[in-house]
């Protein structure tokens, strides 16, 4: 919890009261967090907890019924999707989303950014600054040697990584992942590990992650969610003895 | 113009084709064929739109039809006036307006025939008319997320509302005859063989035309952002684009593209009709486009010549038979070459050809190596 007196804009990111509910079930119910900068934050919680539903919320997927989402001085609850991606924050999906038709430098390249309207991308030029771009970002996810290959033949695990190449390149000050290691093997959850901990520099990140081994590897600060609210919020080792998340969580 | 961004594979497609319209068919068909063809390659227009709309956007129009009619009315509205010379139509009550007006009791001209008595506004409003309308339509969908089977409804029902307009209005359009009787261009009289031919080349060399602005956008990164745009739209919202821009800008390309076939095809057969923009014409450019690949624009081309020429030598001996034969021709295509005769090309005859020119075209056309491993159209 944030210091009684400290101003919202010491956050990076503030949520405030954020409610959302579907024919009056509510998913997110009164939730506040605060995420600082270069903070990695966890986020946890048993299914249905409304973790999913928080990305969406801040990413402009789903309108909030009630309750403020400001990133540094903007509020993203009235800004479109893509409006929120310029003003710096980037999400990764829970199944991989990735272009199968296009290669994947051209996965990449879509992602970089630049030329990002109707006439930018008409006009965009491939230049040596894209070109080194996407070559170092392929590097970093493992996939440089396959550059121009189609999406569609990568492993599920190599498409995993894919969409985090998309989002680095992209850039953002507050990066959001869902699930990046859900359905991946031992030794791609290790390498993915060691991309998260590259990626994760100089930037916030907000992770959805069932793997608590992962989570306490990479965590700053955990947010349990239960029912749409906050259950539990402080380092791993205190929510991890909490009696109330053993309980509904981590017990099972 | 600058052709860097063409492949050497396109540069040899685009020679081949243009060697075809501009050589061969002038050479080996009489007048009244290589009319034909030129009609034949109006509704070619059409199809390359949807290629770009449908096979790389994923956004099925089945109302391409009205695009095709706003061009060619508005060519032969310009086209009715300058036959409509008060000399020319000194019998009727009111000389000066067009002959069905004043069957219809009307007596003056109305306001929106007005700019089309200047030409080159004309050929200005054929083009910005369409893209308007593309882009009220697209803006109207779009930005509401409609889009697959509804928008593809939507557009239809454009189409079918469109030619009850044309039809109900008749004092203003001329009704179900459509504009006819059309005689001269800037005094030039169209008619005649000398002209028809003249006008094929203009409508080839439009097309060659069309062609290069169509790869120019399927090469840029506009291209391949529809590319992403059709697989996984929530990606490319997500990664800053604004996703209904992007389908607007596409569509209303597409209906650009149709109107100037549209106003070709008045310009070379010498009428408009409802006939040409309903539900049946709009649904037969999507029947060119699957058949010719909708992933391809030459197979557009090829498709429609293709599917055009069935079309007249079927029908003159079996006219009952002919509707029923493009349905099946339709359902083929899906079933059996869902990447239409590009497909075939690619799978069967392109090798064999790479082997003897040894030529190696990059792969720069996305979309097209999807077809490989999606049996099935998308929508």
């Amino acid at each position: 919890m944030p210091p009684i007196g400290a101003q919202p804009k010491d956050y990076l990111l503030s949520v405030e009261g954020l409610t959302v509910s579907f024919d009056g079930f509510r998913a997110v119910n009164d939730l506040s967090f605060y995420v600082d900068e270069n903070e990695i934050r966890v986020i946890i919680g048993p299914n249905g907890a409304g973790k999913t539903t928080v990305l969406d919320l801040i990413c402009g997927k789903t309108a909030a019924s009630s309750g403020s989402i400001r990133f540094r001085d903007k509020e993203l609850t009235k800004m479109s999707e893509s409006q929120i991606v310029l003003a710096g924050v980037g999400r990764k999906f829970q199944t991989p989303s990735i272009y199968d038709d296009l290669t994947i430098f051209e996965n990449l390249e879509i992602s970089y950014p630049k030329g990002r309207s109707v006439w930018g991308a008409l006009t965009f030029k491939r230049d040596q600054a894209v070109k080194d771009r996407v070559q170092e970002v392929a590097e970093i996810i493992f996939l440089k040697d396959r550059l121009h290959d189609n999406a569609a033949f990568l492993s599920h695990g190599q498409k995993q990584w894919l969409e985090i190449g998309m989002l680095l390149i992209q850039d953002p000050e507050l990066l959001m992942l869902d699930e990046p290691v859900a359905g991946m093997s031992v030794s791609e959850r290790i390498k993915t590990a060691e991309l998260l901990n590259t990626i994760i520099k100089n930037r916030s990140v907000l992770v959805i992650e069932h793997d608590m081994k992962f989570v306490e590897d990479i965590a700053h600060k955990v947010t349990v969610l239960h029912q749409g609210k906050i259950l539990s919020e402080g380092s791993m080792e205190k929510v991890k003895n909490d009696p109330k998340v053993v309980e509904v969580y981590l017990g099972h | 113009m600058k052709l860097a961004f063409l492949s050497r594979r396109d540069v040899l497609f685009l020679a081949v084709l243009a060697f075809l319209l501009l050589v061969v068919f002038p050479f080996a068909l009489d007048g009244f064929r290589l009319n034909l063809v030129g009609k034949y390659l109006t509704y070619a227009f059409a199809a390359l739109g949807l290629v770009l709309c449908w096979g790389y956007g994923g956004i099925l129009s089945l109302g391409q039809g009205v695009f095709f009619a706003l061009g060619g009315y508005g060519m032969a509205m310009y086209l009715k006036l300058e036959a409509s010379s008060v000399e020319n139509t000194k019998i009727q009550s009111t000389p000066g307006i067009p002959d069905f007006m004043d069957w219809n009791q009307i007596t003056e001209l109305p306001y929106f025939w007005q700019p089309f008595h200047s030409f080159p506004l004309t050929l200005i409003l054929i083009l910005v008319v369409p893209a308007l309308f593309a882009f009220v339509i697209g803006a109207a969908m779009f930005k509401r997320r409609v889009s697959g089977v509804y928008f593809a409804i939507i557009t239809q029902a454009i189409a079918a509302i469109m030619t009850i307009l044309i039809i109900g209005q008749q004092g203003y359009t001329g009704g179900v005859n459509g504009i006819t009787d059309l005689r001269t261009l800037h005094g030039w009289d169209i008619r005649t063989d000398s002209a028809k031919f003249i006008l094929y080349f203009v409508n080839a060399v439009l097309l060659l035309g069309v062609i290069l602005i169509a790869m120019f956008v399927r090469d840029s990164k506009l291209g391949r952002i529809l590319v992403a745009m059709r697989d996984k739209e929530d990606r490319v919202r997500f990664s800053g684009y604004s996703v209904a821009n992007f389908q607007i800008f596409v569509f209303c390309l597409a209906g650009v593209f149709a109107a100037i076939g549209g106003a070709m095809f008045t310009l070379q057969v010498g009428f408009m009709s409802p006939s040409l923009t309903g539900i049946v014409p709009s649904i037969e450019m999507v029947i060119y486009t699957a058949v010719g690949g909708r992933f391809s624009l030459f197979g557009a081309v090829y498709g429609t010549l293709a599917v055009s020429f069935a079309r007249t030598s079927l029908s003159e001996s079996f006219p009952q038979l002919w509707l029923l034969g493009l349905g099946a021709l339709f359902i083929a295509t899906v079933l059996f070459f869902p990447n239409g005769l590009a497909g075939i090309w690619r799978d069967y005859v392109q090798p064999t050809v790479d082997r003897v020119l040894k030529l190696r075209g990059k792969p720069s056309d996305p979309a097209w190596e999807a077809g490989k491993s999606s049996t099935a159209p998308a929508e």
